[in-house]
């Protein structure tokens, strides 16, 4: 009698040890895809800035420092490695093409470029995407986070390789969504 | 989120099931009236399997047809494009296709089965009125409507509460038509299982078409909280909505291709004939100032 009552809890608690267990990975994946959908839009962004860069040099020949800036910006986004310098790297990348959209404010013919008006929706586009993409990532990291942290997973999703991951964190006055008109 | 999403497909089952036994009884009384037996039982069966299966796999194209959307290109419009799919970005679903429908009422709906199959249609009004940040909370809508598995569950409501209307109102002229006939062969000769079953079938088939709708209308009005809600912290920036829903409000042009089956669908009601009257339980929407005042009582 006792037996099967010990033998009923003991597959109880597997079943319920299984559950925990797949709900982990289910959530850990989630973390994973959301972080590849940040690499795809850095990817994207990184493509177009060279062909930026040409067009407003076409224009703006002598603008040598803000060039330099976005083309440092740039190289450091493709040797980032982690989590925190990909977000530092990022960040730097946003600022250089800021500036660089400042700097076309001041030659008309440029701004009625076609091909610059073409990479300006683009990349507004595409920061608007890192944006939503960087919340979609912080957002799973939360639940993933919040999952290995509460009972009963606390008990056991560290020995099974469960690490708390990190957020993509942004500076002060960078979480708005990027405002812009046209 | 994802226990609501679970909950919401459950519910949409549901719903194909509770319509599927609808169409299957008035189905039946009416094979039970006209005298068929067993093959008419079979026949009402087949029927409710039948408008179940084409609602699943056709009443969004069928909503977007009534509608008279196109498919719009991404070339057409990067613009809305880049909207469209950075919002689908932060809510973690597929990209949906873009339809839009040709007229100045500005306005707004989500359709398709799943997410991998969902359509997001507006108008051009919409797109000439609203500013970027009103676009991306009236889309954000939309996508959490698409997110929270609304889609499914709001779309095949027009199609089977349709179904529901049509199928009951040919009984009800059909059987009043034979039955007029037959009383004419026998000259009062019927017997008194045959009346109670009539007069039950008779009063189910004037009753089902008014439950259908108001199952339809008592589910949208539910999801549009939580949609507006959703769309609010999807864009951290409830205001967006907001002053979209003020603007849409204040526009007085009626949609011309929205009609009573598809007007809850839309993020506004099309029609703009209910606000204001006292009369709850036929509105599509919740009322907009409430909608507003919600918006706006949010913080991030």
């Amino acid at each position: 009698m006792t037996v099967w009552v010990v033998l009923g809890l003991l597959a109880l608690l597997a079943v319920i040890g299984i559950a925990a267990y797949n709900s982990l990975v289910v959530s850990k994946n989630r973390v994973e895809n959301a972080w590849s959908q940040i690499d795809v839009q850095l990817k994207r962004r990184n493509d177009l800035v060279p062909n930026l860069v040409e067009t407003v040099k076409g224009y703006a020949a002598h603008e040598h420092d803000t060039f330099e800036m976005v083309t440092k910006a740039r190289a450091q986004m493709v040797g980032a490695g982690n989590v925190a310098e990909q977000a530092q790297a990022s960040n730097q990348l946003s600022q250089a093409l800021k500036s660089l959209f400042a700097v076309a404010e001041a030659y008309p013919e440029l701004k009625a470029n076609q091909n610059f008006l073409m990479l300006q929706e683009e990349l507004a586009g595409i920061e608007n995407k890192i944006a939503y993409a960087r919340q979609f990532y912080n957002d799973s990291v939360l639940r993933f986070n919040a999952s290995i942290q509460s009972f009963p997973n606390v008990l056991f999703a560290r020995s099974m390789g469960f690490s708390e991951k990190k957020y993509f964190e942004v500076p002060e006055g960078e979480r708005e969504v990027p405002k812009v008109k046209f | 989120m994802y226990q609501q999403i679970a909950s919401n497909v459950r519910r949409s089952w549901l719903l194909m099931f509770v319509f599927a036994l609808l169409i299957g009884m008035i189905a039946y009384t009416f094979a039970r009236i006209n005298g068929m037996g067993y093959p008419g039982v079979a026949l009402a069966v087949l029927i409710a399997i039948g408008v179940t299966w084409v609602s699943y796999w056709y009443s969004d194209k069928m909503v977007l047809s009534i509608s008279r959307a196109k498919p719009l290109a991404k070339e057409e419009n990067p613009y809305l494009y880049n909207i469209v799919e950075a919002l689908a970005i932060g809510a973690g679903v597929p990209a949906p296709r873009v339809y839009v429908i040709e007229d100045t009422a500005p306005n707004a709906f989500a359709t398709g089965r799943d997410p991998r199959h969902a359509v997001i249609a507006v108008t051009t009004g919409l797109l000439q009125k609203m500013d970027r940040l009103e676009l991306e909370g009236v889309i954000a809508h939309e996508m959490s409507h698409i997110r929270n598995r609304d889609i499914l569950l709001m779309t095949i409501a027009v199609t089977m509460a349709g179904v529901v209307t049509l199928l009951s109102d040919w009984m009800v002229r059909y059987t009043w038509r034979s039955g007029r006939a037959r009383r004419r062969d026998n000259r009062g000769g019927g017997n008194g299982a045959e009346a109670v079953i009539l007069l039950a079938g008779l009063v189910m088939a004037i009753l089902a078409p008014l439950f259908a709708s108001l199952m339809q209308l008592a589910i949208s009005r539910q999801r549009e909280y939580l949609a507006d809600s959703s769309a609010a912290l999807l864009t951290r920036y409830p205001k967006g909505l907001a002053d979209a829903l003020r603007k849409i409000a204040a526009d007085p042009e009626p949609l011309e291709v929205a009609n009573k089956a598809t007007a809850h669908l839309y993020i506004y009601n099309p029609l703009k004939d209910s606000e204001g009257h006292m009369d709850r339980l036929f509105d599509t929407h919740p009322p907009v100032t409430e909608r507003i005042k919600r918006l706006e009582a949010m913080t991030f």
